[in-house]
């Protein structure tokens, strides 16, 4: 008997279905988020795309049909900072006496990266892909994270026979982390890590003059050498900046401003204290579904602090205050397995559902630029859907179907404990 | 709500009070008992009798003493990184951009009756980081810490710290840093100087270049350099950590070639040695009261040494280094009565207005006169007597510590954490009983 477990599992994880080029969920409550809710009415899908989302469309013969009464279509949920898709960095160590010198200024480019595209580190099978799409996921913007300048994010759908495929931008931003790494080298200290940004984002200006200069005129000038760190970042339409304390938060406004670029933020686990600046600036938050907790390990009588007290009760009410204070934002996984079932807290500290799923879908397209293809259930966005037997939100989601790029997809049967149980 | 509570907070800081019935000691002129008027944020008037304005808020002092806010001239507080200690010369990097005002120090170093404090950068480079001269305005942010208008700053440090790098036992070739001695220290602040100097003459040679032809092509700009040809402009000041008298020679000495000034020599424990010489450069020197032997560079030390230097014509102060110490600066100016025998006056001088000449604030602080910054600490006793205790801070006419309010606060805030306790343990407890067993 124990033998059928493992075959459930494989089951479980390849059940994708054939796609048909036509798709219709009719009688279904349409979530539209980018417009009022539709009661009772009918999507219909072709070639990957929306074609039509009405209360009395009509299904054409050839298609798919589902019968969606007592159904609830959702457009697809989009993690709005993710690694899905990117294989983890190799840990294989060094060998030893190989590594390179360590750095001895912003000169040498340290801990940068800008160049990697996550478009191009995208692995259709990558493990993450199809525990976010479970749940209701159907895009990703996956970015590389190993490094201050680690490189360009990208947004993708996830799942697709290839991973040019599932590629919806292949521009999303570059991920810039202040977190100190290493030992030896600069920068070793936050200030370190934010001067050096300050002085790429310099040389990057000049960079530009000078590559202008000289290809309107090449003959009599110097040649400005090129700096891979620098094309990295000339086609990062915003940085993201770390910002997970109030004090982080304003420090990362205040610097923000002084790079002039869009910038959007991440982190934003103290935002509720800071929301009016937000606001004032129009930084958008990406904030965090990894609520803090104590920590499982220290001695349980040890006294903390009324400060980390307070961040732990207020951190959910984040993401109401910034919905009342009219901040964009969005949320995003930050490494947890099952991230859609945190927003319950921020659902209890305030948020309304119909907030809570727009920071899950078309908020996260508007920060991106991407509005225009995903993020809501409208006539020709492409196609990507959660479609569940009541709410999305609830403690234990009934997902029944996920189309993405119009296949569609089955998650697989939860796992109840008394059934596995029962098979032992 | 919020805006009305808002605007409530920005009348008390424009509120007129009146303080009286103090000891009052204004540093630059001779104590009185009487009144000092704040009012937004400024001393407006100060004497035996003044006219109390209609609304005042009256503080009564009931004999108590007031004193201009106390000045630290070397910190660490406040700050969410203090070295960048990668480099020999970290001059691209600045406290300025890692202020933490919520950093608990702030408010320990106000119950020490401290308004301002120079924030350093640490000791780990010949040419360290730029400076941040702060205000102890705890309860705002970052970027209201900040002393406005003040004179930027950089660090520089000489002798054990910042050639360590270059001789640690057992490290490898990748980890050394170079210097090794104090030669080498010597040398990274020349080569880091030469280079500053090339660099203001590509700029230069820029401007004059962009006066003609407006497409020219501007120098990169580096961060690294540009703060060292400030130094060279005089638009920069210099606080430089020493010990040894040999090395301070040798800093003034590079000072002189390259043209520039060092505005403190920051520990100096060897400045009695050389006082003449640093009275002669125009240094001033910032010191401990009788803190050393922590190291072998530190042993030659005396108690006297700033009592010396005042006497030789050195500007001098008494700095903490320490967010412990400078919540008692006062009790390390009161040392130098015994040890030197400098007056009340010269005493209280090291701590308010000669750190203010220092860090050329001491037009808007460091004493007690009518137009200058509401930075005032009233003290329950003398602040040179050991038992002195801070009774309540003011910086810019706003009250930013009292004692009774901060004793009186402690049984809610006591409550609320618990509170917070409870829901924290709740939370986890329902999260055990939901966690779904393990099944294989």
């Amino acid at each position: 008997m124990r033998k059928l477990i493992p075959l459930v599992l494989f089951c479980a994880s390849v059940s994708w279905t054939q796609s048909s080029p036509v798709l219709a969920i009719r009688n279904a409550k349409i979530v539209t988020v980018s417009g009022p809710a539709i009661e009772r009415g009918t999507v219909i899908v072709r070639n990957g795309l929306i074609q039509e989302v009405s209360e009395n469309a009509t299904v054409p013969p050839d298609s798919w049909v589902v019968e969606g009464e007592g159904l609830t279509v959702y457009p697809g949920l989009i993690d709005a900072l993710s690694s899905a898709g990117i294989p983890p960095p190799s840990s294989t160590p060094r060998p030893p006496g190989n590594s390179p010198p360590p750095a001895r200024g912003p000169e040498d480019r340290p801990q940068t990266s800008s160049w990697i595209r996550a478009a191009d580190q995208i692995r259709p099978d990558e493990r993450k892909i199809s525990v976010l799409r479970n749940q209701g996921y159907t895009s990703a913007v996956t970015f590389p994270t190993d490094g201050i300048l680690a490189g360009q994010g990208a947004i993708i759908n996830l799942a697709g026979d290839s991973a040019g495929q599932m590629i919806v931008e292949q521009r999303a931003g570059q991920y810039v982390s202040l977190a100190r790494s290493g030992f030896s080298g600069f920068p070793t200290s936050l200030m370190g890590s934010i001067a050096y940004v300050r002085q790429v984002f310099l040389d990057l200006d000049h960079y530009q003059r000078a590559k202008n200069l000289y290809a309107s005129h090449p003959q009599g000038l110097e040649r400005p050498a090129y700096d891979r760190a620098l094309e990295g970042l000339i086609d990062s339409p915003r940085i993201l900046l770390p910002a997970v304390s109030d004090v982080e938060i304003q420090r990362m406004i205040h610097f923000s401003k002084e790079l002039n670029r869009p910038t959007v933020l991440y982190g934003g686990m103290e935002a509720y204290s800071v929301a009016s600046e937000l606001a004032k600036e129009k930084i958008p938050v990406l904030v965090t579904l990894k609520w803090p907790e104590g920590s499982r390990d220290e001695d349980p009588d040890a006294v903390e602090s009324l400060r980390a007290l307070e961040q732990r009760e207020k951190a959910p009410s984040t993401p109401s205050v910034l919905a009342q204070a009219n901040v964009p934002f969005a949320f995003y996984s930050d490494g947890v397995e099952a991230p859609v079932k945190n927003v319950k807290r921020a659902l209890d500290a305030g948020l309304s559902p119909d907030q809570a799923i727009r920071a899950l879908t078309l908020s996260v397209a508007e920060i991106y630029g991407v509005a225009d293809r995903i993020g809501s259930v409208e006539k020709g966005k492409i196609a990507n859907l959660v479609v569940t037997k009541g709410d999305l939100l609830a403690e234990k989601p009934d997902i029944r179907l996920i189309v993405i790029d119009g296949a569609r997809y089955e998650p697989p049967p939860p796992t109840s404990p008394a059934k596995a149980e029962a098979t032992q | 709500m919020k805006n009305f509570l808002w605007i409530l907070a920005c009348a008390a800081s424009a509120q007129t009070i009146v303080i009286q019935n103090a000891n009052v000691l204004p540093v630059t002129a001779p104590s009185f008992k009487g009144s000092v008027v704040m009012e937004n944020g400024k001393i407006k008037e100060m004497g035996e009798k003044v006219m109390v304005p209609a609304g005042a808020t009256i503080v009564e002092a009931n004999g108590q003493y007031l004193m201009p806010g106390i000045i630290d001239c070397h910190s660490h507080i406040a700050a969410a990184a203090i070295n960048e200690g990668s480099v020999s010369v970290s001059s691209m990097v600045g406290i300025e951009d890692v202020l933490n005002p919520k950093d608990i120090s702030i408010y320990r170093a106000l119950a020490g009756g401290v308004t301002s404090a120079n924030v350093l950068h640490g000791s780990a480079n010949a040419i360290g980081g730029k400076c941040s001269l702060i205000k102890l305005r705890w309860g705002e942010n970052a970027e209201k810490l900040k002393f406005e208008g003040a004179i930027p700053s950089i660090k520089f440090a000489l002798g054990e710290n910042p050639k360590r790098r270059g001789n640690t036992p057992g490290a490898t070739a990748s980890n050394l840093r170079y210097p090794a001695t104090r030669m080498g220290v010597e040398d990274v602040i020349r080569q880091a100087f030469n280079d500053a100097r090339i660099y203001q003459a590509k700029w230069k040679e820029y401007r004059e270049k962009s006066a003609q032809d407006a497409s020219a092509l501007p120098p990169r700009r580096d961060l690294k350099l540009e703060p060292l040809v400030e130094v060279l402009e005089g638009k920069r000041h210099v606080h430089a950590h020493s010990y040894r008298a040999d090395e301070i020679l040798m800093l003034l000495r590079v000072a002189d070639d390259y043209g520039f000034k060092i505005r403190t020599l920051q520990h100096v424990l060897e400045g009695y040695k050389v006082a003449k010489e640093i009275a002669a450069h125009g240094a001033g020197a910032s010191t401990f009261s009788d803190w050393w032997a922590y190291k072998i560079e530190a042993y030659d030390a005396i108690p006297h040494n700033a009592a010396v230097m005042v006497k030789k014509g050195v500007l001098v102060s008494l700095n903490s280094d320490s967010a412990d110490v400078i919540r008692r600066l006062n009790t390390e100016a009161a040392k130098t009565i015994k040890y030197g025998g400098l007056t009340e006056i010269e005493a209280l001088s090291l701590i308010t207005i000669n750190p203010a000449k220092q860090l050329a604030v001491d037009q808007r602080v460091g004493s007690i006169e009518v137009g200058k910054d509401a930075d005032l600490v009233l003290f329950n006793k003398h602040p040179l007597s050991s038992y002195a205790v801070a009774q309540k801070v003011w910086v810019d006419g706003t009250l930013r510590f009292d004692r009774e309010k901060d004793h009186e606060e402690r049984p809610a805030k006591e409550l609320r954490k618990k509170q917070l306790l409870e829901q924290s343990k709740q939370r986890e407890g329902q999260k055990k009983n939901s966690t779904p067993r393990r099944t294989s």
